[in-house]
């Protein structure tokens, strides 16, 4: 399992900091920070796979305007980065009158732009779907929610698993962006310890690692899910 | 209404307009830097040698699987205490740089696989170095279908270049900010700093399309 | 005479599946030696171990004397470093079943590229070696088309001056018509047929046209399980072989041609 090499150097290296004198100093301030990734992140990943499923079926609606509206979103979304939407959402929203909590304002910003990356896997993995599938319900007259429900939609689902995975990676680590509009995420705490203590290396240090051990940890969930739902699938390389 | 269209043309354009070359030019360089570094990544992770090949693959996961503001903050702060003063612009596009080559390694190594084999054993064959096999024979076949891949991480760093004005680099988000701040009305200038984003975001996404198109007509 | 290629107790392995079981095989020079035989009796590995494409796990390989596969440093037997078999390649020229030629250069310029880059000869040189090769396999014309442009026949016969061009001792054909369509079979084989008779050089040829082996061949060898069941001229595998198997297998293929 190709994730656990990584995932032993980083946390030995982990433990080799921790002999470094002051790292038990500021290590309670980063992990708390770093509960707050983990919050933002689970929250905006689970809202933003919804997102993700109700835009890409959207964008495969036979209605245009349903499918114009979808690939718009999408289209504003992608083509911004994160770090746009966020401040737009927190200096441009107020002057509209609408003042979100910065945690609120965080997972939307999250949310609203990792949904729209997340609408093209879904609507990957569906059209990935073989033909014979679609043509097969329209045969047994089978009704177009209930196919998508029953027989496309389960097909769907394994291909979206290795993908899903690296988004939750990305979102993770676009949670850093946050401590830019104030919120106490590890970033945030790194930024500031740092500033009180100037051990640049150890603090950023130690903040990346607990990065790099929560990413190869979602990496092993998700090869995990791949390798539970994808049983006689044949994937990968050969 | 809320926006005023006199604002945003007479005084935010102009001002957006003018750092526009720096945004610009942190994002050619730090491609630059991408791309070439990430093909050195690549090639090296083919090396024979562990030594060498497991190294360059560790740190190049872990610089990918961290975040790239940390890395940005990590060397704007570490690298004065080494003794190397920088300009923001330089370290920003340095980390950007480094950040993203980790992001065009994996791309070239796709390209690389998708090499048949049989090209490496026809180069061993004719006693063609190693050197030579991949500068000949391998890189010219494996590159030309990565192109859009390299051209699609272009674009993401035009997008991420707001990264850099958290390390005060005064590139079109920090000057849209700095005019919110000024004259204490964000929408105007945060919205043509986003549109500007989209609109080059999608132009760029046409004219890779036209590349993509024009080099895949070459490798016929 | 000392053989110029022996195959001195040799075995290989593919994880638990042996390929090559304690061979032993010796080609003298300029011997014209065809190799046949069932699909996993390992002839194509013969040449490929010979080529140092694929590693042994026991026995030792010769060239002209020296061994291939390992080297003696201060008269300790080790494994052969990267230098030491560069320096053997450098006898040996191989033509593939796929052809491998590169696809990015005309056929002149594949050619080209191992002379100019391993030989150090000069653009001028190289160009004219390859023009004189191309035209002797019947190409001349073709040299500035790539290989896209080529039938399957002409990528082989390019393959061919390829390997020529860097004027090996040795040269190897493994299965060179296998994956070409019928009616170009003919014209790769008169090719072979014509450096057989035009250039002094040791050829090994892995095969399954039987009847142009009989008439290439000085020796065939029948490859079974690994080994060498029986080999001899010609008249002798064909006309009348010893071994059981031999006569089995020879059925078989003459049957479907």
């Amino acid at each position: 399992m190709r994730h656990y090499l990584p995932l032993l150097t980083a946390l030995s290296l982990g433990v080799g900091f921790m002999g470094l004198g002051d790292v038990p100093q500021f290590l309670p301030q980063l992990l708390r920070g770093a509960g707050l990734t983990v919050e933002l992140t689970v929250l905006s990943f689970v809202l933003a796979i919804a997102g993700a499923f109700v835009i890409g079926l959207a964008r495969l609606s036979t209605y245009v305007t349903v499918r114009v509206v979808a690939s718009i979103y999408v289209e504003i979304f992608r083509g911004t980065s994160l770090l746009v939407q966020l401040f737009w959402i927190f200096f441009v929203l107020p002057e509209f009158g609408v003042n979100l909590d910065p945690f609120v304002a965080a997972v939307t910003g999250l949310t609203l732009n990792f949904a729209a990356y997340g609408s093209e896997i879904v609507r990957g993995a569906i059209l990935s779907v073989p033909r014979g599938q679609h043509e097969a319900v329209i045969a047994l007259n089978i009704g177009k929610w209930k196919a998508m429900r029953r027989v496309i939609l389960p097909q769907a689902l394994v291909p979206m698993i290795p993908p899903f995975g690296n988004l939750c990676v990305d979102l993770m680590k676009s949670t850093s962006l946050v401590s830019v509009v104030t919120l106490r995420d590890l970033t945030f705490a790194a930024y500031q310890v740092n500033q009180a203590l100037l051990r640049t290396i150890q603090i950023f240090g130690v903040a990346m690692l607990i990065y790099y051990i929560f990413s190869q940890l979602v990496r092993i969930v998700f090869a995990q899910l791949e390798r539970r739902f994808g049983r006689g699938l044949s994937r990968g390389r050969v | 209404m809320i926006w005023n269209w006199q604002f945003a043309f007479d005084e935010v354009l102009p001002r957006l307009l003018a750092v526009v070359p720096v945004t610009i030019g942190a994002t050619l360089l730090g491609f630059g830097i991408a791309a070439t570094l990430g093909l050195a990544f690549a090639v090296l992770r083919m090396i024979r040698s562990p030594w060498i090949a497991v190294p360059t693959y560790e740190f190049s996961e872990f610089i990918r699987g961290t975040p790239i503001l940390v890395q940005i903050f990590f060397l704007f702060f570490i690298l004065p205490s080494v003794g190397i003063v920088l300009p923001p612009f330089t370290t920003g596009v340095l980390a950007f740089g480094l950040h993203y080559a980790t992001y065009c390694s994996e791309v070239y190594r796709s390209g690389l696989e998708n090499v048949s084999r049989g090209q490496w054993e026809a180069a061993k064959a004719l006693n063609l170095s190693t050197y030579v096999t991949i500068r000949d024979i391998i890189l010219p076949q494996a590159i030309p279908p990565i192109v859009p891949a390299l051209g699609n991480y272009l674009i993401s760093m035009f997008k991420e270049t707001p990264l850099l004005a958290l390390v005060a680099v005064v590139e079109i988000m920090q000057e849209a900010k700095l005019i919110g701040a000024e004259t204490f009305r964000y929408t105007e200038p945060i919205t043509m700093a986003g549109a500007f984003f989209l609109v080059m975001s999608l132009l760029s996404a046409f004219l890779l399309g036209r590349l993509e198109r024009w080099c895949n007509g070459k490798a016929r | 005479m000392e053989p110029i290629v022996r195959f001195d107790h040799v075995t290989k392995r593919f994880g638990t599946l042996t390929v090559l079981d304690d061979l032993c095989l010796d080609v003298s020079p300029n011997e014209k030696v065809a190799i046949i035989g069932p699909s996993g009796s390992g002839k194509t590995t013969v040449l490929r171990t010979l080529m140092t494409l694929e590693p042994i796990q026991g026995g030792t390989i010769w060239i002209e004397g020296t061994p291939l596969t390992h080297m003696y440093r201060n008269n300790v037997r080790v494994p052969a470093s990267e230098a030491h078999l560069r320096r053997m390649r450098a006898s040996i020229g191989m033509v593939f079943q796929q052809f491998n030629l590169f696809p990015h250069m005309t056929a002149q310029e594949n050619c080209m590229e191992a002379p100019v880059e391993v030989l150090g000869l000069s653009k001028a040189d190289a160009r004219a070696r390859a023009g004189d090769l191309l035209e002797m396999v019947g190409l001349a014309e073709k040299k500035d088309h790539y290989p896209a442009q080529l039938s399957g026949g002409q990528q082989q016969r390019v393959a061919i001056a390829r390997a020529l061009a860097m004027r090996p001792k040795i040269l190897l054909l493994d299965e060179v018509t296998s994956a070409l369509d019928p009616e170009v079979i003919g014209e790769v084989l008169a090719v072979i047929q014509r450096i057989r008779e035009e250039h002094k050089l040791t050829m090994i040829m892995v095969t399954h046209q039987m009847g142009f082996a009989r008439e290439f061949a000085d020796r065939v060898c029948f490859f079974y399980e690994g080994r060498v069941l029986e080999q001899g001229p010609p008249q002798q595998i064909f006309g009348g072989p010893h071994n059981a198997r031999t006569e089995q297998f020879l059925k078989a293929v003459l049957q479907a041609q």
